[in-house]
């Protein structure tokens, strides 16, 4: 569906005006106007720190503006706490969920709130159940909350936000956890809410979702809002172009495989986490010479185990990691530890998906980041800071790093710019095999693609790459195979060029055991 | 544009917003603020107790550093207090939290007193020094190493384990006074014999060469911090033990051997003030120097060159206390509420350099 229907009701539900709001320097919005309708879904768009989630916390009481003016139902008010934001009927779904995980859907959907000694459980779950099946929710409010999918989790918080009498909803990326199965039932949900004259604001930078969803899309670029306009006048391009402020290719360009020798193969891959769950399940798979091998999952699924089995950071219950050399002779490199993995002649980068918690050390500067791993190359007691100098300078020209200078402190720098140190570091090293772990979350459009200009050049060089994705339209376009996980288990293997978004979607939250066997015999072939 | 008058006095009153990276000068500028205001609030407390805050402040200063008489003694409170809070940065740099350093400093002075007392007729006294410095600073090292070997293996809490041990050295000593020990011709007071002259450290210009030691081991240490590998591997293991393992930093290794150096400095304070200060040991050997050091190491931010100073400002006070407690009869331990203002507004000052408040009216103010 594109568009809505003409427009009902013109109340003003929530009137920004002129609110500004700076941190240090950093001007997150500037004088941004907004406004949203009882009966409307609008879209917020813009990419990653132009301010929007920034706005929204404004319009739910976690920050205070500067200055400019909010109006709910035409009145100005001050929103000073998340309480106040729910007396004005506002309630905020986070991207990250803030639930009590020992406790049932219903016990978290209460919590909180007013009452007295006793609570009847019975009431309180009716009412549940009234609101869910007056929207199309599906919950059982008795289920603990860490029984719950994320879909389901979800659920919980826009039910919470309900329940305490919530007409303008505000959702930050929903869609970033959830399947394109689990999306459009989410979006059929929103259409019901907007059908009940509820103000709906969707934060996401996913096109065609506020194509599909909204009746109005609100862009902001660098804290300014650049324009809104009507959801049914709006493509793909032209919001690309009014996100950015000018025109970029959205296309991904992906080569051919020249040379496809097996690289790494991996075998009934077993890992048990901390609570003696297996995280990751007799996996197997090879990776080539010259690929992009794409992981797809939802968040969780195991992918951050394999990545770290790999660089030898967490700890293999049994399988096997073979390293194939370019002279065919092979090593296996399970249960060796990080600094054997490198001592063995084995060039493995790896960039985790906690950039700053383990990739890079925040308070260091770009040169002691960039000699992270290579400070025991030279001979003797002391650190050379002559040549990690060198390479921080020919990183930042290269990759166009924006930083005062290379001894910055790396937290000082943007997300964008921290995850090219990083992959600049790691492809620096001269790697045969490289892992990345999420290389583009937190960036903006414009480096997403210098990243993926870099994996395709690494491919071109017949390094083997290993992405860790979340979007499926980006590994379904970048990557030669996508191999899939679903709860620590190989759902399969598919070929990046004939797949739809949907069959792996589907992949990933069901294991079908024939494609399952169908990938293992693949794999079999392959050794 | 107008505002609602109702809306503007549900304005918070004041905001805390976070601050671009101050310039250095302007920090300085904040913290040298800070010690004034410290020493504001210690005039109204001296203010309080009857006194004349610009006379006893005076009287701090010219007991203190006066005369060389009193500014040896001055520089003698500092020499451990100087090299206790080189070892533990070196911890803390690594967020390892050793609050152990006054058990460290004990066992380094009785392991060094062991030659003092009974081997000083055997071995000349070069040799003997030598010998006695290595020792101690082997079971401080030792000492140091015990919480970090358990902290590697299974991540017991460095903070107890090191101050547990406190306890263990001080009533070890205790037993050691009160029973092999001894010193017979005390009759029957618990206390050990005086060390003979040739375990007695040399002193140039007056003060015992633990002032050129520690002068040198704050060049050393500096130089260990910011341009060796070591040096780099404690700073990364510090900021994240999962950044550390990533790169291929045995994790383990740097945290055991950082602690036996850590230790091994407080070691040698032990022999320091033995040999150096005492020419014995008692149970008030380390005196405290332990947990003054820590003070020490937190106002320098790690910093040695920065130690150099505070140490002997900590130093200046600590002397001065004792001047105005027989001056004007105000006990010493005023000047240790001193000490503590002064930790207070520097800590606190930092608030200021990493926010600035917004009241109301919309005006910035620091």
């Amino acid at each position: 569906m594109k568009g809505g229907p003409p427009l009902s009701q013109t109340d003003t539900a929530i009137c920004i005006r002129n609110v500004t709001k700076t941190f240090g320097s950093v001007c997150a919005n500037n004088r941004v106007c907004l406004d949203v309708q009882r009966g409307e879904i609008l879209a917020l768009l813009g990419e990653n720190g132009s301010g929007k989630t920034t706005l929204m916390n404004m319009l739910s009481g976690i920050y205070f503006p500067d200055s400019g003016e909010i109006f709910v139902d035409g009145k100005e008010v001050v929103i000073r706490s998340p309480k106040d934001a729910f007396e004005l009927g506002i309630g905020m779904i986070h991207q990250h969920f803030k639930l009590v995980d020992v406790l049932t859907a219903a016990e978290n959907i209460v919590l909180g709130l007013p009452g007295g000694v006793n609570v009847n459980r019975k009431a309180i779950a009716a009412e549940i159940s009234g609101i869910a099946a007056r929207y199309g929710f599906e919950l059982d409010p008795n289920k603990k909350i860490y029984n719950m999918s994320v879909s389901e989790k979800q659920t919980v918080e826009i039910i919470k936000v309900l329940y305490r009498g919530a007409n303008t909803l505000i959702l930050d990326e929903p869609t970033a956890v959830l399947t394109p199965q689990e999306t459009d039932k989410l979006f059929a949900i929103l259409r019901n809410m907007k059908a009940d004259n509820k103000a709906i604001i969707i934060i996401t930078h996913k096109l065609n979702e506020v194509l599909a969803i909204s009746d109005r899309v609100s862009i902001l670029r660098k804290g300014c809002c650049i324009d809104t306009v009507e959801t049914k006048d709006a493509t793909v391009q032209s919001l690309t172009e009014a996100m950015v402020g000018r025109s970029v290719s959205l296309e991904i360009a992906r080569e051919k495989i020249e040379k496809a020798s097996d690289r790494l193969r991996v075998q009934g891959l077993t890992c048990v986490n901390a609570d003696s769950v297996k995280a990751l399940d007799n996996v197997g798979f090879t990776l080539r010479a010259g690929e992009i091998l794409g992981v797809a999952g939802i968040a969780g699924s195991g992918q951050k185990e394999l990545c770290e089995a790999l660089a030898g950071l967490y700890p293999i219950a049994s399988g096997s990691v073979i390293y194939v050399r370019d002279d065919g002779t092979a090593e296996n490199l399970a249960g060796k530890s990080p600094t054997e993995i490198i001592r063995h002649g084995v060039a493995m980068a790896f960039v985790p998906e906690d950039r700053l918690g383990m990739g890079l050390v925040a308070s260091m500067d770009m040169v002691d980041n960039v000699m992270l791993k290579s400070y025991k190359n030279n001979k003797g007691p002391f650190v050379d800071r002559k040549a990690p100098k060198k390479l921080a300078d020919e990183l930042i020209e290269r990759l166009e790093i924006v930083t005062p200078g290379t001894s910055t402190p790396v937290r000082r720098l943007s997300g964008g710019n921290v995850q090219k140190v990083l992959l600049g570091r790691e492809i620096a090293s001269s790697p045969s095999v490289l892992v990345v772990a999420y290389p583009v979350r937190g960036l903006d459009i414009n480096s997403s693609y210098t990243i993926y200009d870099l994996l395709n050049e690494q491919k071109r060089n017949g390094v083997a790459v290993l992405f860790i994705g979340e979007d499926l339209d980006v590994l379904l376009e970048l990557c030669d195979r996508v191999l899939v996980l679903c709860g620590g288990r190989l759902s399969g293997i598919v070929d990046g060029r004939n797949t739809t978004k949907e069959e792996v979607g589907l992949m990933m939250v069901h294991v079908d055991e024939e494609k399952a066997l169908a990938a293992f015999g693949e794999r079999r072939a392959d050794a | 544009m107008k505002k609602n008058k109702a809306a503007a006095a549900h304005e918070p009153l004041v905001r805390m917003v976070k601050r671009d990276s101050m310039p250095r000068g302007k920090s300085i500028l904040v913290r040298v603020i800070a010690v004034l205001g410290a020493l504001l609030t210690g005039a109204l407390i001296i203010l309080a107790l009857g006194h004349n805050p610009i006379a006893v402040y005076a009287n701090m200063i010219e007991g203190s550093v006066g005369s060389p008489l009193v500014l040896i003694e001055t520089i003698r409170i500092a020499i451990p207090l100087l090299i206790t809070s080189l070892g533990i940065g070196l911890a803390f740099k690594m967020r390892f939290w050793n609050i152990g350093a006054e058990g460290q400093i004990l066992v380094g002075a009785m392991a060094a007193s062991y030659f003092a007392l009974f081997q000083f007729q055997n071995i000349p006294r070069v040799p003997l020094l030598l010998i006695m410095a290595v020792v101690g600073t082997l079971a401080g090292g030792l000492w140091g190493l015990l919480p970090a070997l358990f902290k590697a293996k299974w991540n017991t809490n460095e903070t107890l384990f090191t101050l547990m041990l406190n306890y263990v050295a001080l009533a070890f000593l205790s037993y050691l006074q009160n029973g092999p020990w001894k010193d017979p011709t005390k009759r029957g007071f618990p206390k050990i014999a005086m060390f003979d002259d040739a375990a007695r450290l040399p002193k140039v210009f007056g003060i015992h060469i633990g002032w050129i030691v520690a002068l040198v081991l704050v060049v050393i240490v500096a130089v260990y911090m910011t341009r060796t590998k070591q040096g780099y591997e404690i700073a990364v293991v510090g900021e994240s033990t999962n950044t550390a393992k990533y790169a291929g930093m045995n994790v383990s290794r740097v945290i055991v051997r950082t602690m036996f150096m850590s230790g091994a400095l407080a070691g040698l304070v032990g022999f320091l003030q033995a040999s150096g200060a005492d020419y014995t040991i008692t149970e008030t050997t380390a005196g405290g120097v332990g947990f003054t050091a820590i003070t020490v190491a937190w106002l320098s931010k790690l910093n040695p060159y920065v130690m150099l100073f505070v140490a002997f400002a900590i130093a200046v006070l600590d002397k001065g206390a004792n001047t105005i407690q027989t001056t004007f009869k105000i006990p010493a331990s005023a000047a240790e509420v001193l000490t503590g203002i002064i930790l207070f507004f520097m800590l606190g000052c930092e608030f200021f350099i990493n926010y600035k408040l917004i009241f109301r009216s919309g005006r910035g103010k620091d």
